[in-house]
């Protein structure tokens, strides 16, 4: 077992032509990634990798000739909140939005739209998820990390590399990493994650790495104080970064004098949390 | 982006919000003609990006025309929380009977956008949620749906508004929810928007930070971007669609990845020394990208050394190193230099700067001692 991806995905590609799409569905599918389709829209008919993948027009007929199950999305900003609504339309139950920049006017509306259909989403602006030895969705690069039982959450992303790469080092392997991503507004958050883990017989050790801005780490420290029985190390990063600043993703900001990486550490310690220095020290904290 | 007054009540008008009358001005002798076509009572208000410039006396009341142009002359020569001051705005001068707080926001954790109001305008609303939060009534807006007109009813009533004036408010309300949404805001504030004497609703401040993410599609917002108000490194970075911020330490920092680069400032902190910059060069950056950014980086005079990490997954880190050698060849860095390579094309990263005389490291913290140490050295 694992969470969210594992061998019984079947994969959609939105956004399957772009460069960025169709470099990345060439590394989920040398993952051993299960990819049965791929939407352009007006590419409709066409194949890519050798004939292996087919692309559609829509998400809709993508979704009845082939069965996917989840979706990735590749496309740009601007319209990464169509690609996001017509996945949800065609009842897709796990949408994985790669794509960064989307406006948080936008993400309001999927977001709020979502709820209402009780679909799952991952993203935007995340790396995806990555089940070592089973399933890649997502950008994550496979061979810095190894199949075991430590399940890893992150708002981040070659932050997250750093992370399973220093885990490969010490021979410690992950269950799945699930990256959430850097935005103000984005679908699944910690608690979600750290509860999937917490029920997930694969995952014994958790990690979550979290950063400044918003409100999510105190919160999942108090989740976790009330009801995780699996042991969590953290780190958070952002802790020289000036207030009002956006550093980097669309989430990371001290507004207000909220959402400070002094105010996180103190809330996951006192849950029980170890907190990393930095970011090698974090594996080492599980051993 | 952060909005100028003149430019947010502009935009406030726009959407049937009444604002004083008034216009912009660059020298204080347009700005002694304005208040002569006002009728001579005017307020004088610098506008600068920051909060606070009635407290610095940047927002001064004229009697006339020739009062107007005296203090345009000091406001125009002043400094403001280290930004001087090179517009003033002058309004029409109103006499005020009541000032009420009203804003739109958007909030994380409800995921939706949230409009706030209260009857102690005028000041600052952090201060009021953190001393007084029961004056500040929220109206969470269902962003599929928008303001509803009961909402608007609910804050007039809450926040103690004579009925006369509902049905102007409404107005105020869902023109304000109206100009957050068209222009993809992030915030939209009018403080204070007041009872006149003469019993009419204005908006004497106005606010607005918007979306960097939605400029494109808003070509007239992004021209209105003011950028004499920020660092010139972060303009210059901007078009190279690099992510940068300026700080007060002397390493000078690159790396891929927004949390990684976050991390990378705190672990050169964490063993002794200051981060010159947060800077972000992206996912899959290009030679000439990392060029850019090392120009940026070095022309900080503070900056005694330079702090390379990156982490290979869809940026190479042979295209990197490509672009660290570009810029050498071209800035002659005289700071010492110290690079970690891990990931895609480390290897080959790391082979073409093997005659580079940089500092090589293994681990991120093998980099930020090495990058410590030879600022202290340099």
């Amino acid at each position: 077992m694992s969470v969210l991806v594992n061998k019984n995905t079947r994969l959609l590609v939105q956004g399957i032509t772009g460069n960025e799409g169709l470099f990345h569905t060439t590394q989920m599918v040398a993952y051993g990634t299960n990819i049965v389709a791929g939407v352009t829209p007006g590419k409709g008919g066409e194949w890519v990798l050798e004939g292996k993948v087919p692309v559609f027009d829509s998400v809709k007929l993508a979704a009845e000739a082939t069965g996917a199950n989840t979706s990735i999305i590749f496309v740009p900003a601007r319209f990464a909140a169509d690609a996001m609504f017509e996945a949800a339309d065609a009842g897709i139950p796990l949408i994985v939005c790669i794509t960064e920049g989307v406006p948080v006017q936008d993400m309001m509306q999927v977001r709020n739209y979502l709820d209402q259909k009780g679909i799952r989403l991952v993203g935007p602006n995340c790396p995806g998820l990555l089940t070592p030895g089973e399933s890649k969705v997502g950008i994550i690069p496979g061979d810095i990390a190894i199949r075991g039982d430590v399940g890893v959450v992150s708002r981040s992303g070659t932050l997250t590399y750093e992370v399973l790469y220093a885990m490969k080092n010490l021979g410690m392997g992950a269950s799945t990493c699930v990256g959430i991503g850097g935005d103000p507004i984005n679908g699944t958050n910690f608690i979600d994650v750290l509860e999937m883990f917490e029920h997930d017989p694969m995952t014994e050790k958790v990690i979550m790495i979290g950063e400044i801005g918003g409100t999510d780490e105190e919160k999942a420290a108090e989740y976790i104080a009330s009801k995780m029985t699996k042991p969590v190390a953290s780190f958070i990063a952002g802790q020289t970064a000036p207030p009002g600043k956006r550093m980097g993703h669309a989430g990371a900001i001290i507004e207000g004098g909220a959402g400070t990486a002094a105010d996180k550490i103190k809330a996951l310690e006192a849950a029980g949390v170890r907190v990393a220095k930095h970011p090698e020290e974090i594996p080492t904290l599980l051993k | 982006m952060k909005l100028h007054e003149y430019q947010s009540k502009q935009i406030f008008s726009r959407y049937g919000i009444p604002i004083p009358k008034g216009r912009v001005a660059a020298t204080a002798s347009e700005a002694r003609q304005i208040a002569d076509e006002l009728g001579g009572r005017v307020v004088v208000k610098s506008q600068v990006l920051v909060g606070g410039r009635g407290k610095a006396g940047g927002i001064k009341v004229a009697k006339n025309s020739i009062e107007a142009e005296q203090l345009a002359t000091q406001i125009l020569a002043m400094e403001i929380k280290g930004l001087p001051v090179r517009k003033v705005l002058v309004d029409e001068a109103a006499a005020i009977d009541q000032e009420i707080y009203l804003g739109i926001t958007n909030d994380r954790a409800a995921k939706k956008p949230v409009m706030m109001a209260s009857s102690a305008g005028g000041v600052d609303i952090e201060e009021v949620a953190a001393t007084t939060p029961e004056k500040i009534i929220k109206a969470h807006i269902d962003p599929l749906l928008g303001l509803r007109d009961y909402q608007s009813r609910d804050i007039a009533a809450f926040i103690d508004l004579p009925r006369d004036y509902w049905r102007e408010f409404g107005r105020i309300a869902k023109g304000l929810w109206d100009a957050y949404k068209a222009c993809d805001a992030t915030l939209a504030e009018i403080n204070p928007l007041v009872i006149t004497k003469d019993k009419r609703l204005v908006a004497l401040d106005g606010k607005m930070l918007i979306d960097d993410n939605a400029l494109f599609r808003h070509p007239d917002l992004a021209e209105m971007r003011d950028i004499d108000e920020e660092a010139p490194s972060e303009t210059e970075a901007r078009k190279y669609g690099l992510s940068f911020i300026k700080l007060d330490g002397n390493i000078g920092c690159m790396v891929n990845g927004a949390g990684l680069a976050m991390t990378s400032m705190d672990v050169i902190k964490l063993f002794g020394g200051e981060p010159a910059n947060f800077l972000d060069i992206g996912g899959g950056a290009g030679s000439d990208k990392v060029a850019a950014a090392m120009r940026i980086i070095l022309a900080d005079p503070n900056v005694k050394a330079v702090l390379y990490n990156i982490f290979g997954g869809i940026t190479r880190c042979d295209e990197v190193a490509r672009g660290i050698l570009a810029a050498m060849d071209e800035v002659k860095p005289k700071v010492p230099m110290v690079v970690r390579l891990v990931g895609t094309n480390a290897e080959e990263g790391r082979a073409l700067l093997a005659d580079a005389n940089m500092i090589t490291a293994e681990t991120l913290a093998d980099a930020a001692q090495k990058a410590v140490a030879a600022a202290r050295g340099a």
